[in-house]
């Protein structure tokens, strides 16, 4: 019985390296008889094209492949993040709207879970598209529902403050408020542990997060100059624009995404028991802190896990960009390989970026896991 | 009016959800139901009508273009070919879906249908003139890679599901690489994998078509996700299921064949349902590798000039078509999960 295990997997092991070898040898043989150099020089050669648009890092058909690439996974990164912050706001929403006890809204959320689920992301990506670049007008008569705000079928322009160093600072305040607003929350629950006062940690970290910040913009003089857009030629320009590549991709990804993320949501809040909600009244704790003490932890218990799998698959579809021409990493890598003739390293590349994402991702997930476990529950 | 009162105004929030939900409607619905319906136009050979001032959708590109939707390049005169074909594909889904049928004939069925459709498709025999693959697409396209992709990853997910949890280590890590592997990259990677590089695997004089190669890349992505639903099935089992059929005397075989997957696949069937709708809509990726597919097709009918900018149309006309199937088989699992459900509550009290 041993060793007709160990003979089987041995055969296995053998099997798939000879197709490993078998492949590796046919590749590189035809590797040759197309004159392709493999490894990763090519990186260091000039790309040679535009790219559409490239936030946060300077681009010009002069610069290197790796260049380009790296705009692709800033591109990538932009889109997903945005995305995953507006399905989840979006998903929630709709998760307990179908919740709701109104019936038309109910109604309504359980509408646009069947219909954005069962019908392919791709087409609604081209539909976004279309809608955007073939019925909205042209720039001169773009449509106009708020002041400073255009969609036009080259994009939507929105007014954004004017860049100004103070900026910075608050983004410092922010982050200064949000650690200090951990610190607080610790030690209130240490006091809480040790004397049975109970501390305001919440509201008080809020107004850490949000005061800060503002603290600095009253400080600096409240500097509110708007960037607004102004028609200059043939488009917009000044403000905050967003393309109708991008426009379409973070519209498609996220109103997809939230309909996955509704269900979640509501499968959540239904898991957990009534009886949670009475025991909890039945102790005497207020509503709100029986929501947080009781209710959400259970019903997280249950939707992290799903949710962390569904900003990775929203991630995994930002590819279909290539489809509508945004430049993402998996579009610039395309292009590349298609120059190049490096048609297994940019595969290669695309595949290690997104892997390296989802297992960190997953690595994350089961760490989390762990911690929220029922003490003491099989796994 | 109670029910209303109950349901539509049981509070002021409710009550101004109720109001804003139906000024919205009041607002939206009748401009759309003008462009939808009212104003549409329905025929139109060349598209002109369509460019008519005060004109509504341009369900013209739909009707003068559906041959080609449907069939893609097919031969014109040869198109009852797919048709016949569509229509033996969907009774067989649906023979499939219902379970007063699932017994070892539906597998002959099954093979019987898809040679009847091989013969169809390709022709060849007296009668039918044979037609090479690179002219078959639409919606018979999407069909055939969405059945041919579940038929050929279901088998393989199922030893995959098996590898994950053998007690062999060199057949669990090679599971375990394929599906996380596969399960880390998004699809389209694996599209162009097989579109560009499987090309270089292959000695010197081996092409495998175009087809074909999407068709290795699908599958290869589907068995992964289905492994991991059959494996939740798996573990779904009582342990003492495994530990009788081991004190039976079972061999492995036996004991898996026998024993735990008729179980663990039972369990499975909502959730493999559920994965099989996330494959019929990828089906539609292959349009970035240039397969003539359903969304190819449509993409392809918007080039020609006088159907351009009617972009809108056309994807609410393949988002209706996907509908139709995803939902169909979504509903499918929900009922069975509840049938199958209260078929196990009630066996436990029995």
């Amino acid at each position: 019985m041993r060793w007709r295990a160990a003979a089987l997997q041995a055969l296995l092991v053998a099997a798939v390296a000879f197709a490993v070898w078998t492949l590796a040898a046919n590749t590189a043989h035809n590797l040759e008889a197309r004159k392709i150099a493999s490894g990763l020089g090519f990186l260091q050669r000039e790309a040679g094209f535009e790219i559409g648009e490239s936030p946060f890092l300077s681009y010009s058909a002069a610069d290197s492949y790796a260049r380009a690439l790296s705009v692709g996974l800033i591109n990538t990164f932009r889109v997903a993040l945005i995305g995953i912050v507006v399905a989840s706001v979006l998903g929630t929403l709709i998760g307990l709207a179908r919740l709701s006890r109104n019936w038309l809204l109910a109604k309504l959320a359980a509408g646009y879970v069947e219909l954005l689920r069962n019908v392919p992301l791709l087409v609604q990506l081209f539909f976004l598209y279309a809608l955007i670049t073939e019925n909205l007008p042209g720039p001169r008569a773009a449509l106009h529902p708020l002041p400073g705000v255009y969609l036009s079928n080259r994009g939507f322009a929105f007014p954004l403050p004017a860049p100004d160093p103070v900026h910075g600072g608050m983004a410092l305040a922010l982050i200064a408020g949000a650690i200090l607003a951990l610190l607080l929350a610790r030690w209130a629950r240490a006091r809480q542990a040790r004397t049975g006062q109970p501390f305001p940690a919440f509201a008080a970290g809020a107004g850490l997060i949000l005061g800060l910040p503002l603290l600095v913009f009253l400080a600096a003089g409240t500097p509110h100059a708007l960037a607004v857009p102004t028609l200059q030629g043939f488009n917009f320009a000044g403000g905050g624009a967003l393309t109708p590549e991008f426009a379409a991709l973070l519209g498609g990804l996220s109103l997809y995404t939230a309909a996955f993320i509704a269900e979640i949501v509501r499968a959540g809040v239904l898991a957990v028991d009534r009886g949670q909600f009475e025991a909890s009244a039945a102790l005497g704790l207020p509503r709100r802190r029986a929501m947080r003490l009781v209710i959400l932890p259970q019903a997280l218990r249950v939707i992290v896990p799903p949710l962390t799998s569904q900003y990775l698959n929203l991630t995994k579809n930002s590819s279909l960009a290539v489809a509508i021409g945004y430049p993402d990493l998996v579009s610039i890598a395309n292009t590349t390989l298609n120059q190049t003739g490096q048609a297994i390293e940019g595969i290669a590349i695309i595949m290690a970026v997104y892997l390296t994402i989802s297992l960190s991702i997953s690595a994350l997930m089961n760490g989390y896991n762990r911690r929220i476990a029922l003490k003491g529950a099989r796994r | 009016m109670k029910w209303l009162r109950e349901n539509l105004f049981s509070g002021w929030p409710s009550a101004l959800a109720t109001l804003a939900i139906l000024w919205l409607a009041w607002t939206l619905l009748p401009p759309f139901v003008h462009w939808a319906f009212l104003d549409a136009v329905w025929f139109s050979p060349d598209g002109r009508a369509c460019r008519a001032p005060g004109a509504g959708a341009c369900w013209a590109l739909i009707t003068e273009k559906h041959r080609f939707i449907l069939f893609g390049t097919y031969p014109y005169e040869e198109q009852w070919r797919p048709a016949l074909g569509i229509v033996v594909l969907v009774a067989l889904y649906v023979a499939s879906a219902m379970r007063r049928f699932w017994r070892i004939e539906l597998a002959l069925a099954w093979a019987a249908g898809l040679a009847l459709i091989g013969v169809l498709m390709w022709g060849g025999v007296p009668g039918l003139p044979y037609v090479e693959n690179e002219r078959w697409g639409g919606l018979m396209l999407t069909l055939l890679l969405a059945t041919f992709g579940i038929s050929f990853a279901f088998p393989i997910s199922i030893l995959l599901a098996l590898g994950r949890r053998s007690r062999l280590p060199a057949v669990r890590a090679l599971s375990i690489l394929w599906i996380e592997l596969v399960r880390g990259v998004p699809l389209i990677s694996l599209l162009f994998m097989a579109s560009v590089m499987l090309p270089l695997f292959l000695p010197e004089g081996v092409t495998i078509d175009k087809l074909l190669r999407a068709l290795i890349a699908m599958i290869v992505f589907a068995a992964a996700y289905l492994a991991e639903v059959v494996r939740g099935g798996l573990q779904s089992l009582a342990h003492g299921q495994e530990e009788a059929a081991d004190a039976l005397g079972l061999s492995y075989w036996k004991k898996t064949l026998l024993v735990l997957l008729p179980q663990a696949l039972r369990v499975a069937i909502p959730p493999l349902v559920n994965t099989f709708i996330a494959f019929f809509k990828d089906t539609s990726l292959v349009v970035i590798i240039g397969l003539f597919d359903l969304l190819t097709s449509i993409k392809v009918a918007l080039t020609e000039p006088a159907w351009s900018g009617f972009g809108v149309e056309a994807y609410l006309f393949a988002s209706l078509v996907y509908f139709c199937f995803c939902f169909a088989m979504s509903r499918y699992s929900q009922n069975l999960e509840r049938d199958l459900g209260f078929g196990r509550s009630h066996a436990r009290e029995g």
